[in-house]
């Protein structure tokens, strides 16, 4: 309650003060040609043209340090096929972006210092002027063409994906708040599954596989990490058993809802190994970051007399990006690409499904 | 040149009988008490929560690990306990703050305080077209209001399944407590809004089109009329929809349909729902969901129209050009709901038809651009706080509409849809600049709706601490969605790969309490300069538009004897030949003198 009367006079102080300031600015206009117009005379027009001018050298320096200073927390380079078509289109468009705000914030900025209304000045009468107007309607619409037509073709890539024989089928359920991964096992088919199947067996049934189907006797259910072979495409088969919610793997420029009902789809082919991306400058040099960030908490944890936090070392991720309640912020899978041999060798080691209803 | 139909009495005489405190004040039927009754309850009170409620995420985000007493006083000991924030408020936060601000300040209390102002004051009407259903549809918002404010304070919570309420976490309870009563709430006032919105809406199209006054035609009518006019129309071609999908949504929710459900295991129970599907949801929500983005932006962009021009001294550039990229917005925005959608399982083909449609409205928009920094080209720029919020309208419409380029394309949403660049994207392009074309509408119309003048001192320290704070807040959100952090994240201290974003995290949330501070400003000006700021002149400005040469203190029917009658465009400012440097609409073309072209 204290706090509430607390905030309430500060407010109040705030107010009272702001207004006084105004009157001082008011009282020290005294003196002079008195203006009370509200209306912004030619020094009011001096003031605020070029304080428009400083701000687009602001607009200048916040993209120059956003750029300078935070490139450096985006992602590393692309762990997937297809995300290296992705990145070179983001690239593209952003050179086009660039460019346009460049320039339009300069014209935009400048014009309002240039024309800042002072004594004896008259606009012009310019109603418009059609071949101008043609200008800045075509080029727009061609520039934007050309992003079209760059951006569907790469759309169409990555999303109408053959189902190859050689393809690694994975399905990604979710449910609130965790993920789980099913292999097809042998037959390279998965069973079918609903949600009705839950149930059974004493709950060790965690992703519903209809166990009259034969498919699905010999699939293999992973929870907390997966693994994928590199250089194989990855087929994904996404379910929800709840809420909708987003499989989102940032690392392979890849996302698609899971949708309760539904199976949706995506695919693509990973290409570099987590130990290879643990080896990447960009990664390298994050996670010695992170790890500064988390030794300098961890100081500050012991201080408090509590458990300090564990390095980190990089791994791909599997996030949930759509909402779906209360722990949607701690909805996590560990991702393992290696090779082949050791994700054969790791694929064995798991029981199939048949082998967890026994 | 078609001939503008003149409905209105030519003496004013049925007007003068006797008003009562309740007529005149409460259930007003005068479209100006209207329009302060909508700015009080839409952007007053409804931005006040709405802001208030940003700024508790923002600090939530930024400090992650403490406790705040903040919190405890606004949320209380049940949601947040020490002072530590429950994630299932945190989601009900987000939720409320982005319905508000949409629906109720940028919709209700954008359109709501303009359309009503201006319209009849610009038209040459002495009332909307119904004085009663503007009445009645000020009060349904009322009523949807304190619906949505009484869901705050429901035991389980508001709605929290995010602004777009996608079931099936809105639909069912045990997905989330938010999804009870708090849900039920939601959609009950929403259902309530969208009938004020369509009985406000008609009114507005009836009165443009039918209650001109003489000389008024369509292509003599200012922007803002346009803009609040194609506004209307979206508005009823859409909300509609939203009504539909939120009916159907009850209806699995308490009446066991399975419309959008199917197939769902949730607390160790088998549903009975089957064959719905959440994605025809997702399609009725953005059927509104997008075009509610242009109800939001097209009042904000006509009235910069009108304030570029007046204060630049000069006609705006490209009227015709202007007018049409309004309509084409107006067409496109109708059928580019899908790039809402591009990774919801929706047909692969469909995202590209939608990116085709979505990058298209890129080229009105450019045009749009263009055509307001030509009108400031060679202008007397009058540097008014009015026009420098415009002026940054223009700027971050241009910086949040090119990052457009990269979400509109499906394929590059794949990486950034539902992370922080999409939350930067559309508050810089909707939020921003919608809230700056509020502003400068409120600067420039305050001696119309209240006779007296904002103090502008105060008016440029609220300017460019806005400013620079909007940038300051979302240039950096852009980095923290590349770097792939999904929005709605309680916190991002689950993930210890995104460790290194807590310093821009801070950064922000700073940048988020300076500038939400500094609306206090503008709301003490606001209520200070209505019993105290300088009486205005009947034509502060020196416009050209209707609505200046009405008497100072509002009269019922708005001019007394004759409505003026209109000879020229809107826009005739620095016209050759003439003494002053503007020529309202009201006055006779001269002899010699030739009609502008435009």
């Amino acid at each position: 309650m204290t706090t509430i009367i607390f905030s309430l006079i500060t407010v109040i102080l705030i107010s009272i003060s702001v207004w006084q300031i105004v009157k001082i600015f008011e009282v020290s206009n005294l003196g002079k040609k008195k203006d009370t117009s509200q209306i912004a005379n030619y020094k009011d027009n001096d003031l605020h043209g070029k304080l428009m001018f400083a701000f687009l050298v602001f607009i200048y320096l916040v993209t120059i340090y956003s750029f300078v200073s935070y490139t450096k927390v985006l992602l590393p380079e692309s762990a997937s096929e297809h995300g290296y078509t992705y990145d070179r289109l983001l690239v593209i468009s952003f050179i086009v972006i660039f460019i346009v705000q460049t320039i339009t914030q300069a014209l935009l900025h400048y014009y309002t210092y240039k024309f800042r209304g002072t004594k004896g000045r008259k606009a012009a009468f310019i109603t418009h002027n059609n071949r101008l107007e043609l200008v800045w309607t075509v080029i727009p619409a061609i520039v934007l063409f050309v992003l079209i037509l760059y951006g569907m073709s790469t759309w169409s890539d990555i999303m109408n994906f053959d189902e190859d024989e050689d393809a690694l089928v994975v399905e990604l359920y979710a449910a609130q708040w965790n993920w789980k991964a099913r292999y097809s096992g042998d037959d390279n088919v998965l069973g079918d599954a609903n949600v009705r199947f839950l149930n059974d067996f004493d709950g060790r049934n965690i992703v519903g596989i209809d166990s009259s189907d034969p498919n699905g006797l010999d699939d293999i259910v992973v929870t907390n990490e997966f693994h994928l072979p590199v250089d194989r495409k990855v087929i994904f088969k996404i379910r929800s058993q709840d809420v909708l919610h987003s499989a989102y793997m940032p690392h392979f420029r890849a996302q698609m809802n899971c949708v309760p009902g539904m199976i949706t789809e995506f695919s693509f082919t990973p290409t570099k190994t987590t130990a290879d991306m643990r080896m990447n400058p960009d990664v390298v040099d994050k996670v010695n970051r992170i790890n500064k960030i988390r030794y300098d908490n961890s100081q500050e944890l012991i201080a408090k007399g509590e458990e300090p936090l564990e390095p980190y070392q990089f791994d791909y991720l599997l996030l949930c990006a759509k909402i779906c309640g209360s722990s949607h912020y701690n909805m996590q899978m560990k991702i393992v690409v290696e090779s082949e041999k050791d994700f054969n060798k790791w694929l064995n080691q798991q029981n199939t499904f048949s082998e967890i209803i026994q | 040149m078609s001939v503008a139909v003149n409905n209105n009495v030519e003496n004013h005489d049925e007007h003068h009988h006797k008003e009562t405190f309740i007529t005149k004040w409460i259930f007003s039927q005068d479209h100006k008490m209207i329009a302060k009754q909508y700015f009080v309850t839409g952007v007053i009170v409804m931005g006040i929560i709405g802001v208030l409620m940003s700024l508790l995420f923002r600090i939530q985000l930024a400090w992650p690990e403490e406790s705040f007493s903040v919190f405890e006083i606004f949320l209380g000991d049940r949601w947040a306990p020490d002072g530590v924030m429950d994630p299932n408020i945190y989601l009900a936060l987000v939720t409320i703050h982005g319905t508000i601000m949409v629906f109720f300040v940028l919709t209700a209390g954008l359109s709501g305080t303009f359309s009503n102002l201006l319209i009849p004051l610009q038209i040459g009407a002495r009332d909307m077209a119904s004085g009663f259903l503007n009445m009645v549809a000020y009060w349904l918002f009322f009523i949807s209001s304190v619906i949505m404010v009484a869901s705050l304070f429901v035991e389980a919570g508001p709605a929290a399944a995010g602004w777009t309420i996608y079931p099936p976490l809105s639909a069912l309870p045990q997905a989330q407590p938010g999804s009870g009563a708090g849900m039920t709430l939601w959609l009950v006032s929403m259902a309530f809004f969208i009938a004020s919105s369509l009985l406000g809406s008609l009114n507005y199209i009836v009165t443009v089109l039918n209650l001109r006054t003489k000389g008024m035609s369509m292509f003599r009518l200012p922007l803002t009329i346009w803009a609040f006019f194609v506004t209307a129309i979206i508005g009823v071609i859409s909300f509609p929809v939203l009504l539909s999908a939120a009916l159907l949504l009850i209806m699995d929710r308490s009446f066991g349909t399975s419309f959008f459900l199917s197939d769902i295991f949730i607390q160790g129970e088998v549903l009975h729902y089957q064959g719905g599907s959440p994605v025809l949801f997702e399609h009725l929500f953005w059927f509104l969901g997008h075009p509610e983005v242009y109800i939001v932006l097209l009042p904000a962009l006509g009235i910069t129209s009108e304030i570029i021009a007046t204060n630049s001294r000069k006609p705006i550039f490209g009227y015709r050009a202007m007018v049409a990229s309004i309509l084409a917005i107006a067409f496109l925005s109708t059928i580019v709901w899908g790039h809402h959608m591009f990774v919801t399982g929706m047909n692969p083909f469909l995202g590209s038809v939608f990116t085709f449609t979505t990058l298209l409205i890129a080229i009105p928009s450019a045009v749009k651009a263009f055509n307001y920094i030509a009108t400031l080209w060679k202008g007397n720029l009058q540097l008014n706080p009015a026009m420098l919020f415009s002026i940054g309208l223009v700027s971050t419409f241009i910086t949040g509409g090119l990052t457009g380029i990269i979400l509109g394309d499906s394929a590059l949403d794949i990486n950034v849809h539902d992370t922080y660049f999409v939350v930067a994207h559309f508050h810089l392009v909707m939020g921003i600049s919608a809230l700056y074309g509020l502003f400068a509408g409120v600067y420039h119309w305050y001696p119309r709706l209240y006779g007296r003048m904002m103090n502008k001192s105060l008016g440029y320290v609220h300017f460019w601490i806005t400013a620079i704070g909007a940038y300051g807040i979302f240039f950096p959100m852009h980095f923290i969605g590349m770097a792939g952090l999904p929005r709605r994240y309680y916190t991002n201290t689950a993930f210890p790969y995104f460790d290194d974003l807590a310093d821009i995290n801070v950064l922000i949330t700073v940048f988020a309490l300076v500038t939400g501070l500094a609306q206090l400003i503008f709301l003490y000006n606001f209520i200070h300069s209505m019993y105290f700021g300088k009486k205005a002149e009947k034509n502060p400005w020196k416009s050209n538009t209707l609505e200046w040469t009405a008497p100072v203190e509002h009269i019922h029917g708005n001019w007394p004897g004759k409505i003026p009658e209109v000879y020229r465009w809107a826009y005739d400012y620095s016209k050759p030949g003439k003494k002053e440097d503007y020529v309202p609409q009201s006055i006779p073309i001269a002899k010699e003198e030739k009609i502008t072209e435009h």
